[in-house]
């Protein structure tokens, strides 16, 4: 109520002296836009020739065997690159280089804040004549090092229960990034090591999302558990849970809708999701968040919004084989300590490896 | 979603606004927080580097005006800087003088494109076309199943078949024809710019069906990666717009900066939330503001152009700093005020308003219980809350259906108001904070006014309103 009153005094004072404004800005207004007096003609849905589902499968579900994070990463190269070689190839280490270093490390989307602490560092090594200040190898050399100490102690493996229930991960994460990709990829690696799987299609709001995921399921040879659209997410978790269990099935993988870290009621869902998936006898081990490199900044919002929200215990760093460094993940281990647990590099069924940082920070380098 | 950059810019000029002038010094520091917010919001950064030259050679050159504070004139280079960044006008769509008129949607994975189609087919409509979409994407699993689904959805027809995606969009663009539809929307699958085979792919499709239009659909989430991507599609594809999408989020959409900088095309069209009708088109100058914490002054003034008496704002506005404002003015007010649309809308479009308020949820069945209450009251009552006993509350809550504490709540508040409000001019704290009613200060303000009408002064008048 107190909002509303205050609302009407703020109206009043910005309308009185917005008269004026309206008039000394109105030739600045953009042309509204055509609006055709013609109400929309109502439309049949003409009918479609039929087209069963599309199966591409050129580029899925080939050559299986690890793809090297840094092969995939080798058709990005050189952005970065002529940074470092350019600090590589100076005589000393100045200003100028700290400046370079630091065009390189915002480029990888690694964040003003992490830069400037992970800079800080280097700069009092050098003060402190743990570095020289004539051999800009080592200088990069410590750097590599400092962001691959960042990532210390995280395991690039997912847990799993120790108990009979079926062990549940759970993946949260904005929209589009990659959340259900993700999980068809893993029912793959997770049934070739002889498990289990079922697929829990919870995302019920976006269209077509179960059709989608059912098509993982088909490639991958998981079970998949579905509701109707517009279900409840948390009540398709609960029945895969069931369905696991009954058939002894050993894992749950539970897709979630995207969904912006902003949208306070569907944060609340995700909550219920959580809770539901707890529920014994399932045992929730992972919840991932799905995080797309070429996120900015914004990333280490969504992953605290989340974390704080459902208790992330890892992060699925996804697209990584585009032209894009995904430094931001730098910025949340520094601000969220989140580990890192897996990277998708690539749309085959097996582009989807274990967080290894040595190869990490040095593909950032270029 | 420009929140975020909004905050930071706040920061600096609360800083600024207690300086008397603006020194070499002041703008050296100035320049480099407007950089880090700015590389924070995701700019690019030689886009940022580009901005903060001109920035700096504006506020160090010899144009600045006397009549302005310190604060005014760096907003003022700040915001028109960004919004000559942002790009002029907004994209205005003709058509195809042989119908159909194509658009070509291309993009990252996950950028949106599939929902973007189905939006865009909606807004087609709403101008009184007939469109029509292909759902050339036959990469991700299900995508067609979903433009299908969003089609039936708007009622809009989808076209597509397992073949291949120039051989669809050949044979989709025959469809369209023959269904005497004068738009089509070409869904296209996702792909890397670096990835040469799919570039070649949608390329061919392009040729295909020879966009009037090709959109590029970006995140507005991405980071720095989003010019290296946009300048590789519009190498290949000949840009024509963009579409930011997934703008409801808190991302600071320093990528919409960005790549509009480099690829030099408008941003056309932004998505702005999961249902098919968020979707509006992009305004720069309104955005700029908006980055600037100015709110978009502009929509609320044109909405309040249509919808308010600005005569008894006016009076309302007098009485208000008189202390004359009676409850009978409140009912007013807040009546020409619902006519505007939901009062949520309504807050986050007004400058001033600190962030917390701004994301707010304002209960709009509280207008009502409001409204209730005053009309319970004599006019007597109205005109002079300080008759009100605890009988006459009583009967109040009874006759409007609420509760004596409501009651008292609302006469608590709005007697707070009122004491907030009297001597509080629009210009008067404006001017750096100046003591409210000095003669100079409002005539430094209405000068102020004739010059060109800051929005922000006066909203910073509203600080004290909390």
């Amino acid at each position: 109520m107190t909002l509303v009153i205050v609302l009407v005094a703020l109206a009043v004072v910005l309308l009185a002296s917005g008269g004026l404004v309206a008039g000394t800005r109105r030739h600045r207004r953009s042309p509204a836009l055509p609006t055709d007096g013609a109400a929309p003609q109502p439309f049949t849905v003409p009918p479609v020739s039929a087209a069963p589902q599309p199966e591409t499968s050129q580029v899925l579900g080939e050559q299986p065997g690890r793809p090297v994070l840094r092969d995939r990463l080798g058709r990005a190269r050189g952005l970065l690159t002529g940074y470092f070689d350019q600090v590589r190839g100076r005589k000393g280490i100045d200003e100028a280089t700290f400046e370079e270093l630091e065009e390189a490390l915002i480029l990888a989307d690694v964040g003003v804040t992490t830069t400037a602490r992970v800079l800080g560092d280097l700069r009092a090594k050098l003060s402190t004549g743990v570095l020289s200040a004539t051999d800009p190898p080592a200088l990069l050399q410590a750097l590599q090092d400092d962001l691959i100490s960042m990532f210390d102690g995280d395991v690039g493996s997912l847990g799993f229960a120790d108990g009979d229930g079926p062990t549940v991960w759970l993946f949260v994460g904005v929209n589009g990034v990659g959340k259900t990709t993700t999980i068809g990829k893993l029912a793959l690696r997770e049934v070739q090591a002889g498990r289990g799987v079922v697929l829990a299609a919870a995302d019920t709001f976006r269209a077509a999302a179960g059709e989608q995921l059912e098509s993982w399921a088909e490639r991958a040879g998981a079970r998949i558990v579905r509701g109707s659209d517009g279900a409840d997410p948390s009540s398709v978790i609960f029945d895969a849970v069931q369905h696991a269990a009954s058939r002894g099935a050993g894992l749950v993988l539970a897709d979630t809708a995207g969904r912006l870290h902003t949208k306070v009621n569907l944060m609340e869902e995700l909550r219920k999701v959580r809770r539901v998936a707890e529920r014994p006898p399932g045992q929730l081990t992972e919840v991932l968040l799905v995080l797309d490199a070429t996120t900015g900044q914004n990333g280490v919002v969504q992953a605290r919004q989340f974390a704080e929200a459902v208790g992330v215990t890892g992060i699925v760093l996804t697209k990584l084989d585009g032209t894009a460094k995904g430094g931001v993940v730098l910025a949340i281990r520094s601000e969220l300590g989140l580990p890192i647990k897996l990277v998708g590099v690539g749309e085959g069924l097996a582009d989807l490896v274990p967080f290894d940082p040595a190869e990490f920070v040095s593909a950032l380098f270029g | 979603m420009f929140d975020t950059l909004t905050d930071r810019f706040d920061a600096i000029f609360t800083r600024l606004r207690g300086r008397g002038r603006l020194g070499d010094a002041e703008v050296v520091e100035v320049l480099r927080e407007i950089r880090v917010a700015l590389l924070e919001a995701d700019v690019n950064l030689a886009v940022a580097r580009d901005l903060i030259e001109r920035i700096r050679a504006r506020c160090t050159g010899a144009e600045l005006a006397r009549y302005l504070t310190p604060a005014q004139q760096v907003i003022k280079v700040v915001n028109e800087e960004l919004t000559a960044t942002l790009g002029g006008e907004a994209l205005k769509i003709s058509y195809a003088s042989k119908p159909p008129t194509v658009v070509l949607l291309a993009g990252l994975q996950g950028s949106g494109k599939t929902t973007a189609s189905a939006k865009l087919a909606r807004w087609f409509r709403q101008q009184g076309r007939h469109p029509y979409l292909i759902g050339a994407d036959l990469q991700r699993p299900a995508a067609v199943e979903q433009l299908r689904v969003l089609g039936a959805e708007i009622g809009v027809g989808v076209f597509s078949e397992p073949t291949d995606p120039v051989a669809v969009a050949r044979h989709g663009l025959l469809e369209a024809e023959r269904l005497g539809r004068d738009v089509v929307i070409v869904d296209t699958a996702g792909r890397l710019a670096i990835d040469q085979e799919l570039m070649d792919e949608v390329r061919c499709v392009s040729a295909t069906v020879h966009p009037n239009y090709t959109f590029f659909v970006v995140d507005a989430m991405t980071g720095q990666d989003a010019v290296r991507t946009a300048e590789a599609f519009h190498q290949a594809l000949q840009l024509d717009g963009i579409i930011l999408t997934k703008v409801d989020g808190d991302a600071r959409g320093g990528a919409a900066l960005s790549v509009k900088q480099v690829v030099g095309r408008p941003i056309a069209f932004l998505s702005t939330g999961e249902r098919v009708a968020d979707f509006e088109t992009f305004h720069p100058d309104r955005l700029a503001s908006r980055i600037l914490g100015m709110g978009d002054v502009l929509s609320l003034i044109e909405k309040a152009e249509r919808e308010y008496d600005g005569e008894t704002a006016g009076q309302a506005f007098e009485r208000l700093q008189a202390g004359t404002f009676t409850l009978d003015d409140f009912l007013d007010q807040l009546r020409q005020l619902k006519k505007m649309g939901p009062l949520t809308g309504l807050l986050s479009l007004m400058p001033g308003v600190p962030k917390e308020m701004r994301d707010a949820k304002v209960d709009d069945r509280d207008v009502g219980k409001i409204e209730a209450i005053i009309c319970s009251m004599t006019p007597l009552e109205r005109s002079d809350p300080t008759v009100l006993d605890g009988a006459r509350r009583l009967r109040i809550a009874h006759g409007s259906g609420t509760s004596p504490t409501e009651v008292n709540n609302l006469l608590r508040q709005f007697r707070e108001m009122q004491k907030m409000m009297r001597g509080v001019g629009p210009m008067a704290k404006l001017a750096g904070g100046g003591r409210p009613g000095k003669p100079s200060k409002s005539s430094k303000g209405n000068r102020k006014k004739a010059k060109g009408g800051r929005v922000t002064p006066s909203s910073r008048g509203l600080g004290p309103a909390r």
